[in-house]
């Protein structure tokens, strides 16, 4: 559209004429044209002249009716006007009839206040929903996955194992690297602070401690909470998306036996597992500098790991069950809230890895507490 | 002969060893609406889809608007996208935005229009495609299948296209809507000399709208005709299509309107 031809309006005798391109791409042309029009004149116009029109689109017309409302375009003589024209503009014109937007209300004085009370009463009822759906949702897991541990000719081994493979196996490499490097990370730091005491050897014993009763389960169960809890959520909420979940449904077929139960066997499963891996590679983390840096034997780094009592691995791997669980349950439950949309699947994919790293230490500080308090 | 906006010479598509076209011919002049049908597999939406630079194709030649889909450089693109626009099977509403916020987005975005004017112009196009006012400003999620399309319609007119893609444009709206929106694509073409580009299954848009049918079977276009041409074709899908008993009916019907 390079030879785009101005547009242009002129009145003459109570008829309005338009030349040129009335297009959306000459937008500011248009309705710098029709503001330059006399007012008055505008008003007492009763025919429209377009032979002289190359081409008018909607847009252009409806910024026409901003000035020619749009019964009067209707009412005026259509006939020996080009036909073409007139079909858009009666087009625009009967779809702008009747369909004036509603005029906003008044600011009244209180409104501010009004809409901070709506907004903290909205929240406070959501949050009690969400935990009410919550209890509601592991309440009904448990029933179910209950039921199915006694009724063997009903556990899902395929998808078990697939889920084990995706969620458990392939999160290997990452649980190992990961906890390799906080273990090197949290000798370092034990070997500048015991140096001033004298006490270098102790770095074994921190970092052995460390990995077995703290950092093992919770590196662990925080890394699934952002591989795993996130690709549940997405997966069952695409689906619902889908409308699987209802299909699911239709047929009688119970999504939370399908979808939920295997997911967390799974992970309480796996969790455990991975826990282990983390408190090996961590504790191997900490054996490289120790060799490398602190001058400890491989000998008396393993002597004195052999020391550290047994009960300190079963506090550390105890927790994991529990983790696996929140892990699942957020995961799942986020995935069945997603609503219809693919924004929604993001939203709620944000929130499972959101909760379930929050209930995850939440959970093991209280469980910090808990054990040294009991003494163990 | 009127001057062509698609221009197809032996286009190739095909997905591994599956074959969709091969050698592939089909010319749309300007101001026609064209209705492609075929049966599903036959690779309609596939054509839909490299001719708006979706697809890639194996081989062949696309010209749209006198640009060459494959050769264009990224200019040409942006320019051939702001003429032509698509309407999607599903709608492909933006969900993040308002329904009017979908429509005023490409006004915003490609001709730089004022916020306000922009999704003032966007209610209009609403109200045109005969969407109630109210829907605006509700979310995509919150439409019912019919309103989507409407909504969807909406937004392809958006930047007032010369070529417009409709991919089963009235599948999904009740018999009324669905009479209306033929209507609607007629009257816009007439008024703003739109050239449509129309995948249908629906026999009444077929016998309502379309000026031409071009019906896709056996990887090609089997036959590119007037109505009454395509459905005296003697082809056995053809044949069932226009004469069984859906196909019958719509012609009955397409009858009795021509003649009222």
């Amino acid at each position: 559209m390079n030879d785009a031809q101005k547009p242009a309006a002129e009145i003459h005798d109570q008829t309005l004429h338009l030349f040129g391109e009335w297009r959306v791409t000459q937008f500011q042309a248009v309705r710098a044209e029709l503001e330059a029009l006399d007012s008055d004149s505008l008003a007492a116009i009763q025919q429209l002249e377009t032979h002289e029109l190359d081409s008018i689109d909607s847009s252009a017309a409806h910024e026409l009716m901003q000035f020619i409302a749009p019964e009067r375009i209707l009412s005026m003589e259509a006939e020996n006007q080009p036909e073409h024209h007139m079909k858009l503009l009666h087009a625009v014109a009967r779809a702008l009839q009747g369909n004036e937007p509603p005029a906003p209300r008044p600011y009244r004085f209180g409104d501010g206040i009004a809409a901070l009370g709506k907004t903290i009463t909205q929240k406070a009822t959501h949050q009690i929903e969400q935990t009410n759906q919550l209890l509601n949702f592991i309440g009904l897991v448990l029933l179910r996955a209950l039921k199915i541990i006694v009724l063997p000719h009903r556990w899902r081994v395929t998808s078990f194992f697939v889920h084990v493979h995706q969620s458990g196996l392939n999160a290997i490499p990452i649980v190992a690297l990961l906890t390799f490097l906080v273990g090197a990370v949290v000798a370092f730091l034990g070997a500048t602070v015991l140096s001033d005491f004298g006490a270098t050897i102790y770095t074994v014993d921190l970092v052995a401690y460390a990995f077995m009763r703290e950092l093992g389960v919770l590196l662990t169960a925080i890394l699934l909470a952002g591989r795993t809890a996130s690709s549940y959520t997405a997966q069952i909420g695409a689906m619902k998306v889908n409308q699987e979940i209802d299909a699911l449904r239709v047929q009688g077929l119970d999504p939370i036996e399908l979808l939920v139960v295997p997911r967390l066997f799974t992970l309480l499963f796996m969790l455990p597992l991975l826990t282990l891996v983390a408190m090996v590679s961590g504790i191997i983390g900490g054996l490289v500098v120790a060799v490398f840096s602190l001058d400890i034997s491989v000998t008396q780094f393993f002597r004195i790991v052999q020391e550290v009592p047994i009960r300190h691995l079963w506090v550390g791997l105890v927790k994991a069950p529990l983790f696996a669980a929140v892990i699942a349950i957020i995961g799942c439950l986020e995935g069945f809230k997603v609503k219809g949309n693919a924004r929604s699947v993001g939203q709620h994919t944000t929130s499972a890895v959101v909760q379930a790293i929050f209930i995850v230490i939440l959970f093991d500080a209280i469980a910090a507490l808990f054990f040294m308090e009991m003494g163990w | 002969m009127r001057e062509s906006v698609i221009e197809i010479r032996g286009l190739r598509n095909q997905f591994g060893h599956h074959v969709v076209h091969d050698q592939l011919d089909l010319t749309l002049p300007r101001g026609e609406i064209l209705g492609v049908v075929g049966g599903s597999g036959a690779g309609k939406s596939v054509l839909l889809r490299s001719i708006v630079g979706l697809q890639k194709p194996a081989s062949g030649h696309i010209e749209v608007l006198g640009i060459d889909v494959q050769k264009a450089s990224s200019r040409e693109r942006l320019a051939l996208e702001r003429r032509t626009g698509v309407l999607f099977q599903s709608g492909a509403l933006f969900s993040s935005m308002t329904v009017v916020e979908n429509v005023a987005m490409p006004l915003i975005e490609h001709e730089h229009l004022r916020k306000s004017d922009a999704l003032e112009l966007a209610r209009m196009k609403l109200a045109l495609v005969g969407l109630p006012g109210h829907a605006g400003d509700l979310q995509p999620a919150e439409l019912s299948g019919g309103m989507v399309k409407r909504a969807a319609l909406a937004r392809s007119l958006a930047l007032e296209p010369e070529l417009l893609f409709l991919d089963e444009p009235t599948a999904g709206l009740d018999p009324i809507g669905a009479a209306a929106f033929d209507e609607l694509i007629v009257t816009l073409r007439d008024a703003l000399g739109l050239t449509v580009f129309l995948v249908t299954h629906d026999l009444d848009t077929l016998y309502q709208a379309c000026d031409r049918i071009a019906v896709i079977g056996e990887k090609k276009i089997l036959i590119h005709d007037t109505l009454s041409q395509v459905a005296s074709f003697d082809h056995p899908w053809v044949h069932d299509y226009f004469h069984g008993p859906r196909g019958r009916q719509a012609a009955a019907v397409g009858q009795q309107r021509r003649s009222l």
